[in-house]
């Protein structure tokens, strides 16, 4: 992401939107500045707010009136008077951190499918997670902190050590280079990302032995966690198997994304591309 | 992405928000999918929603041309067909309700529209449970909400963690919501203008902007 200096207003109301917290005035260069190291190329600066395509030296100019008068200009807080922001081309590594940050924008180029995946979302068409099994999503980073790939791996090793199945169209187990350890490409372990999400399954006597490590894991590493755990439910739509086991492990689950059952096998022929945003 | 499961609050805190979405599934039933999402958001604008999305934008979406008056008199009412004429792709689509009454009534006619296509209800445990219910259908699946596990004390107070957590993509920042509710605090804003301006980070149109009102001006109530 670009600040276009010819166009900044240093009127600061991008530094509020950043999710990473990567945008600050420079009170020597009257503009705003982006820390590329914080910065996950998310867009939410660029495609977040609205725009004006003011004239800058007129905005400036009476900015520096209302400053030296002493008055505050109360602008909408989600506006950027100039059109300031600009999408830059990336390349990879730090391509990588626009494919998991920014969840409009498409990028097929790197051979992964999409950034999210369907998890149990079409567990009625897709059975990924049958009766009897456990699917976990453990999401990092989100909300608001970020997480570096060299963390993630960090986690996906301590999982593959305990023998979990890891899902195999997720992004993340596309950049794995060995799925058997949990081992991420070594090239990406630096970059810093808004949130991955590792996928993985296993039985339901293995649930205690998952939640520990997660929360062992997470421990070293520097990022929050937050878990979806999904099963099937009966032929009455009754969780009598996986709820109960939450229970006396003490967890809470107030929320729930619930697949209602209602989808079926349509196509006739298969096909390899889709660009599904989760819900 | 889960961009829904983790919204931050108690089961008590969701009866104004039920969010449901159709996915279709990748070479399960994706083909002409697209009629179909549309048919699902037409059917959803008629029970009342407070947002809908096509997973590249919401009904209250940002304004790439505004001109200065808007600082004065700024627009926020939600736009449904755009949101229908833009599904291009097959993918998630989705309307968030206030009422079980609206989200009952517009799952009743999806259920009746019989696409074929996953349909999940993102809300409280319960709540997914009662409205499957008075349609006569039973749960297939279900993805349980843990709590966030933070060691290193990275998250902010409940309030913000509520409001920024209604976009699961992470659109809105920690210090966006903080700054609506100071601003609300401090009579800069109404709470349903500060609740428009975080609905527009959300490219998804799951943000539920009625809750956000809600939860703002508990929040201001609480620091008076």
């Amino acid at each position: 992401m670009i600040i276009n200096q010819h166009k900044c207003v240093a009127c600061g109301n991008c530094v509020a939107v950043c999710p990473m917290g990567a945008i600050y005035v420079d009170p020597e260069k009257n503009r705003a500045q982006i820390n590329d190291e914080a910065c996950v190329e998310c867009g939410t600066c660029y495609r977040g707010m609205s725009t004006e395509h003011l004239n800058p030296t007129m905005v400036r100019a009476v900015r520096k009136v209302a400053k030296f008068m002493r008055f505050r200009f109360e602008p909408e807080p989600d506006v950027c008077p100039t059109g300031a922001f600009e999408m830059n081309e990336l390349e990879m590594p730090r391509l990588i951190r626009q494919i998991f940050s920014d969840p409009v924008v498409e990028h097929k180029s790197t051979g992964i499918k999409g950034r999210g995946t369907e998890e149990v979302k079409t567990n009625d068409v897709s059975l990924r997670v049958d009766t009897g099994e456990v699917g976990y999503t453990i999401e990092f980073g989100r909300p608001g902190v970020g997480v570096l790939f060299s963390d993630i791996e960090e986690m996906t090793r301590a999982l593959a050590a305990s023998g979990v199945t890891f899902e195999s169209n997720n992004p993340i187990t596309h950049l794995m280079t060995d799925v058997k350890t949990g081992t991420i490409r070594a090239d990406i372990l630096p970059e810093k990302i808004l949130s991955a999400i590792v996928e993985i399954k296993t039985k339901i006597d293995e649930v205690e032995k998952v939640l520990r490590i997660v929360e062992e894991v997470n421990e070293r590493i520097d990022t929050v966690t937050a878990i979806g755990i999904s099963t099937r439910c009966d032929s009455d739509g009754e969780d009598k198997i996986l709820a109960p086991v939450l229970e006396d492990l003490g967890y809470g689950y107030a929320r729930a994304k619930t697949n209602m059952g209602l989808g079926r096998i349509t196509n006739t022929v298969e096909l390899k591309t889709n660009s599904n945003v989760g819900a | 992405m889960t961009n829904t499961l983790h919204r931050y609050g108690d089961a008590n805190s969701f009866h104004d928000d039920y969010i449901i979405f159709a996915i279709p599934s990748v070479g399960k039933n994706d083909k002409d999918a697209i009629p179909k999402l549309k048919q699902f958001l037409t059917i959803c604008a008629k029970h009342n929603p407070c947002n809908m999305g096509n997973g590249n934008r919401g009904s209250i979406a940002p304004d790439k041309g505004l001109n200065p008056t808007a600082h004065w008199n700024r627009k926020s009412a939600p736009d449904w067909q755009t949101v229908i004429d833009e599904v291009k792709k097959p993918g998630t689509v989705a309307a968030v309700f206030t009422t079980k009454a609206d989200a009952e009534a517009a799952f009743k006619e999806v259920v009746e529209s019989d696409f074929g296509i996953s349909v999940n209800i993102s809300s409280s445990v319960d709540n997914a449970r009662e409205v499957g219910k008075c349609c006569g259908v039973n749960r297939h699946s279900v993805e349980y909400a843990l709590a966030f596990n933070d060691p290193h004390d990275h998250l902010p107070n409940s309030q913000v963690l509520e409001l920024s957590t209604m976009c699961g993509h992470g659109m809105v920042s920690f210090n966006m919501a903080k700054k609506m509710l100071e601003m609300v605090r401090e009579g800069r804003r109404t709470s349903a203008q500060a609740a428009a301006t975080l609905v527009r980070f959300c490219p998804c149109g799951v943000y539920n902007p009625q809750r956000a009102k809600r939860l703002i001006e508990s929040a201001c109530k609480v620091q008076r």
